[in-house]
């Protein structure tokens, strides 16, 4: 007896399930073919001696970031982290609303929520240097281009998370305010405010995070902000202020990291 | 009796509460103010611009059609961009992940070098790393594969270490005490874990990567920012509404498909 030996049971087979995973196999390999017999890159002139060249002569002075810079790239900086907040305060501020219309416990018609998530699905589906490039060709390359592009494009995901949120409280509360005879009002501030706050806060204060860096960028538009000197530094080949930038910009955003993650340790 | 039936509460908060808020509230508003007065965009500049954007929606509509056969092009190389740059960030980043992950690399001066670097890395912003491989390689989809492909690390490493740290590590105890190595567990007990979560975190970074490629093109990385790039400077308004349109539709649908197929994932 002890002779025979051991067989596990045959796992199940089932047919749609393999069918599906060749399906979904040749998907996969064909899209690769698509892929790679259709991307045109010229390899003969990346390792040519130029590349080698070029990384001789840029990689050292990128990392002689030019100091005498400090000045003027901080200045800029600043104003990167001025639109950032502008921006996320009046999209922290914006998706309320649009949060309220989404959530499904709050606004009780599946109509109107749907509407509401169709504005935020839109609003998010625009990268926001499409945002900013519409807005500068509509108010002239000034930061408050850039304000607008980030307000806009924080509104999408704010109001998204900020509808979860709603969407996920204790409904007790408010049943127990409204049977106490609370008005709508005091629904809101006594019941809803106090369950949602801290999280919306957390949010604005991680997308703030998200805005510094999406901000940094949209000067590449005429957006204002540090992108700006990134243009005339690439412009120009002037190797040394674009490590200087770059130096600032990790610093900076290192720094709001650490602010902003203490701040909503300490909230939620 | 009737000394409690008086007492009504002032307010449901505590002194110092209150006064912790309105503190923060008004340092948040003054903060607001100075940067609002020094990028001038305080909220009545919004209203005396606003007949510009609708001027200016008369320069995008109606967007020019016939455009569309020079957009196709620049769109594939841009989802090419994107589908090689995920790939091979990818397959890149599923060791980074292991060594940034502080329940499999329990050397912890490795670990904590990998997530010094990973954060460094995660701070450049995807438009500098674009300058520079431009700068180095020259024009084209190579420059911005490269830039996507660090850029994608960035975040998948990030994502990934911490699904990793989350795991149930009893299957590794038990690989490990019926004699199975380093591989064998990573593969028998880690991977199955956390798979599902990898390729749904992948299909999310491909979208970000569609998104990426977009701006990259703007400093000359390949793809259709090169194009819309050209269009603006050329104030062919029309054109770059089509091209916002197409890459609209184009992150719809794709964001859409990935959303059903992660759902079905995780």
């Amino acid at each position: 007896m002890s002779n025979q030996p051991l067989t596990l049971p045959k796992k199940p087979k089932s047919k749609l399930k393999l069918v599906k995973r060749v399906i979904v196999l040749i998907a996969i390999v064909l899209i690769y073919i698509w892929t790679f017999s259709n991307i045109s890159i010229r390899w003969e002139s990346i390792f040519s001696v130029r590349t080698l060249e070029n990384i001789d002569r840029i990689i050292p002075r990128f990392f002689q970031p030019a100091f005498e810079e400090t000045g003027s790239i901080m200045e800029m900086m600043i104003e990167t982290i001025f639109i950032a907040y502008t921006g996320s305060l009046a999209a922290a501020v914006i998706a309320v609303p649009l949060a309220f219309l989404c959530a499904s416990n709050m606004v009780r018609n599946k109509f109107l929520n749907n509407i509401g998530m169709w504005i935020l699905g839109a609003v998010r589906a625009f990268p926001e240097i499409v945002l900013a490039i519409i807005f500068v060709a509509a108010v002239g390359p000034n930061p408050f281009a850039g304000v607008l592009a980030i307000a806009i494009g924080s509104t999408g995901m704010l109001g998204k998370l900020y509808s979860e949120v709603i969407e996920s409280i204790d409904m007790n509360v408010i049943e127990t305010l409204e049977a106490s005879g609370a008005n709508k009002m005091q629904i809101l501030f006594y019941g809803i405010m106090p369950q949602v706050l801290p999280e919306f806060l957390s949010y604005a204060i991680y997308r703030f995070e998200i805005d510094v860096r999406a901000s940094s960028v949209l000067g590449i538009v005429g957006a204002g902000g540090i992108g700006t000197l990134i243009t005339f530094a690439y412009m120009n080949r002037n190797w040394e202020e674009v490590g200087m930038i770059l130096l600032v910009i990790i610093i900076t955003v290192t720094i709001i990291d650490q602010i902003s993650g203490f701040i909503r340790k300490r909230l939620v | 009796m009737n000394k409690h039936s008086s007492y009504v509460p002032k307010g449901l908060y505590p002194f110092k509460t209150i006064l912790i808020i309105s503190l923060s509230l008004i340092v948040v508003i003054s903060f607001y103010l100075i940067s609002s007065i020094r990028t001038e965009s305080f909220i009545w500049h919004f209203f005396v611009k606003f007949p510009n954007v609708i001027g200016l929606i008369g320069d995008f509509f109606p967007p020019d059609w016939s455009y569309l056969e020079q957009v196709w092009p620049k769109l594939f190389e841009t989802i090419h961009m994107a589908i090689i740059a995920t790939t091979i960030a990818v397959i890149i980043s599923i060791p980074f992940s292991l060594l940034t992950a502080n329940n499999v690399t329990t050397t912890t001066w490795i670990y904590q070098f990998m997530r010094f670097l990973l954060n460094i890395t995660r701070t450049i912003p995807d438009i500098i790393l674009a300058v520079v491989f431009v700068g180095l390689f020259g024009i084209g989809a190579f420059s911005g594969i490269i830039a996507l492909i660090i850029f994608a690390i960035g975040i998948l490493v990030k994502l990934m270490s911490e699904v990793i740290e989350t795991i149930d590590m009893n299957p590794t105890e038990a690989i490990r005490a019926s004699g199975g190595n380093g591989l064998q567990t990573i593969s028998f007990a880690i991977v199955p874990q956390v798979l599902p979560q990898f390729i749904s975190f992948s299909l999310y970074v491909f979208e970000i990567n569609i998104r990426a490629s977009l701006v990259l093109g703007l400093v000359g990385a390949g793809g259709i920012g090169q194009l819309l790039n050209k269009e603006i400077n050329f104030m062919n308004y029309p054109a770059v509404s089509t091209i916002i349109i197409i890459v609209f539709a184009v992150v719809v649908v794709i964001d859409y498909i990935s959303g059903k197929l992660r759902e079905g994932l995780v």
